[in-house]
């Protein structure tokens, strides 16, 4: 360290510390200026899975971050388009293997919407049933997750598995896995729950606000969690909906856009439920939208039970074997847990997809992942892409 | 929401240079798309984003589709009369003709201030081999970055005025693009200890060529 200085010097020792910011800027010594790229990933396990950003710092700050995908791509839609209409939908459960529920709901909408197939009644409360159960393990996981990200080593995560198995356990004893359910077909649903399995659904529904309000008394007043999330990852609504931001990423920024209320697929417009909208944009609000959000998926589901019709879980006209829509093409999205959730399905006539493609909700929020960061700290980015919510699953495909 | 046909009329009114074709789907799902000009796709899609009464500001998906060339065999029926007085012959005709394939780009579009869509806008290549290029609509709707970087990864189309173009899926040195409907996988990365069946033919293209074998003593 060449400083000639010496007064000087002292004087910036006595202010280090003194303002808020980042504090560790190399101001002093002969590398001043210089710019440190750090690879971030892909085997971090605070990236989510096997997802790498480089970014650029200067000093502690980052001014430039560069996400790479592509580590787990396994050319889903080219596999998809070689195999026929049904025998994808059990791939579809790997694509988010957080929520497979809702990414079988997406794709037999899709088919369903190319292929001009009604869906029974019953099968359409009970897909409700299933998509909000799964809104409710992916929004608990992901604080837990986003918690530990925080550096609470496991315990808010553990808190939300214990609720989380709970539900794996009704859908183990439902569609036999706890994870790829495999549940949705096109026209219906693939079982049919008994009336204990209701019952236990219920019971569980209805405790369920117990665990939230335990779990927001542990969390939501966190004094480190408000310092690290308060004003962190700010985003703005102009900025979010030109990128194409969906979900509770997008609703934190204040953009009202549910595709459950716009489009008003299944039987959502039969239910009673709100949209909570964020405020400001950071990293506190989307924390604050997942929780928000279990609460109507509880109204929800609730209402779900107390409606749920009798009478058959599949359409009777519903063809399984020699399944070849007319030529044509549809895109049928639903609002995942993550945002929307596509399938882009073109039909020659055949039994296969001329072509199919999904549209990923985790890879096109993490457009803006970039302009979240800058500015903050490498340990800041982390917190903003555990609030983004991604599985890798999806963004690579 | 206006018609895909009032939406039509009123981009070739304002913009009488532009050639914009409507894609009738003849499935059940009934979402026609429209076919835009190249040349004239910035500035169409720019009027979409910002006309009062569409506000399409928001794109939703971007994908890319293959059409590769198609063989198209035409029948042509002629009536030939019998010369002795017979019942007439009906000669058929066939015909082959090339259909001339291309690449596609399919854009959904919807609204989240006015809450309406889809529209889907359409761009295509002027064939699959040397004309790839094809504006890209990065610049109008920022939620195209990624995914046409996909589109260029696995389809091959190169996007002019894209910020960033780089394969987005598989590595950069990776040569050609898997999503296309004429791609062949390589098949060096199977290794089996005792290949057999179809693994073995294919490691046989790999192998050094035999030496000549020493003719047979008689």
């Amino acid at each position: 360290m060449s400083c000639s200085d010496q007064t000087g010097l002292d004087a910036e020792l006595l202010a280090f510390g003194r303002q808020s910011g980042p504090t560790v800027r190399a101001v002093h010594d002969q590398f001043h200026g210089d710019l440190l790229e750090v690879s971030m990933g892909p085997q971090h396990p605070s990236t989510h899975g096997v997802f790498r950003m480089v970014a650029t710092l200067d000093g502690e700050q980052i001014v430039k971050l560069k996400p790479v995908f592509g580590y787990l791509h396994r050319n889903h839609e080219k596999i998809a388009e070689n195999t026929t209409y049904l025998g994808s939908m059990p791939y579809t459960d790997r694509l988010d293997y957080l929520c497979s529920m809702t990414t079988n709901w997406a794709y037999a909408l899709a088919v369903e919407k190319l292929s001009g197939q009604a869906v029974p009644d019953r099968a359409q409360y009970l897909r409700i049933i299933m998509g909000e159960l799964t809104r409710l393990v992916n929004h608990s996981c992901l604080v837990g997750f986003l918690f530990n990200d925080l550096g609470t080593s496991f315990t808010p995560l553990l808190y939300a598995f214990r609720e989380r198995e709970k539900i794996l356990d009704l859908f183990e004893s439902l569609s036999g896995s706890r994870m790829m359910c495999n549940y949705q077909r096109f026209g219906g649903c693939r079982v049919d729950p008994s009336p204990a399995w209701l019952a236990a659904a219920r019971a569980l529904v209805d405790n369920f606000p117990r665990f939230l309000d335990e779990y927001e008394r542990m969390l939501t007043g966190n004094e480190i969690m408000l310092a690290r999330t308060q004003g962190v990852g700010r985003l703005d609504p102009a900025h979010a909906v030109n990128a194409g931001l969906t979900g509770p990423v997008l609703r934190a920024s204040g953009v009202d856009y549910d595709i459950r209320k716009v489009d008003g697929y299944g039987f959502y417009p039969r239910f009673d439920f709100r949209v909570p909208l964020g405020a400001h944009g950071d990293t506190y609000d989307r924390y604050m939208m997942r929780i928000l959000e279990m609460r109507e998926s509880v109204k929800i589901l609730q209402q779900a039970f107390k409606d749920l019709p009798a009478g058959p879980i599949m359409d009777p006209k519903a063809k399984i074997r020699g399944f070849r829509p007319k030529p044509g093409e549809a895109y049928g999205r639903i609002e995942g847990p993550k945002g929307e959730l596509g399938f882009y399905l073109i039909s020659d006539g055949s039994p296969n997809p001329y072509r199919y493609r999904v549209r990923p909700p985790s890879l096109i929020n993490l457009t803006l992942l970039e302009e979240m960061c800058l500015g903050h700290t490498i340990a800041d980015s982390v917190v903003i892409l555990g609030s983004i919510d991604i599985v890798l699953g999806e963004v690579d495909r | 929401m206006e018609t895909i046909e009032q939406i039509r009329d009123r981009l070739v009114a304002r913009f009488p240079a532009a050639r914009v074709e409507l894609v009738t789907n003849p499935g059940p799902a009934a979402e026609h798309s429209l076919l835009l000009d190249a040349a004239h796709a910035h500035d169409l899609a720019v009027f979409l984003r910002d006309d009062p009464a569409l506000r399409l500001d928001y794109c939703s998906n971007v994908t890319g589709v293959d059409w590769p060339d198609k063989e198209i065999t035409d029948v042509t029926k002629t009536t030939v009369p019998d010369p002795a007085g017979g019942q007439p012959k009906i000669v058929e005709q066939k015909t082959t003709r090339l259909q001339p394939g291309c690449l596609e780009v399919v854009y959904h579009l919807y609204s989240m201030a006015l809450k309406h869509g889809p529209v889907i806008i359409r761009l295509r290549t002027a064939n699959r081999s040397d004309q790839v290029t094809l504006p890209s609509l990065t610049p109008v709707w920022r939620a195209c970055d990624f995914q046409e970087r996909e589109v260029y990864d696995l389809y091959g189309i190169v996007f002019s005025r894209h910020p960033d173009l780089r394969r987005i899926l598989m590595w950069d040195e990776f040569k050609d693009h898997p999503m296309r409907k004429d791609y062949v996988e390589p098949d060096d990365y199977e290794w089996e200890p005792t290949a057999h069946g179809a693994v073995a033919e294919k490691h046989k293209a790999h192998l050094p060529p035999p030496a000549a074998t020493p003719e047979a003593k008689p």
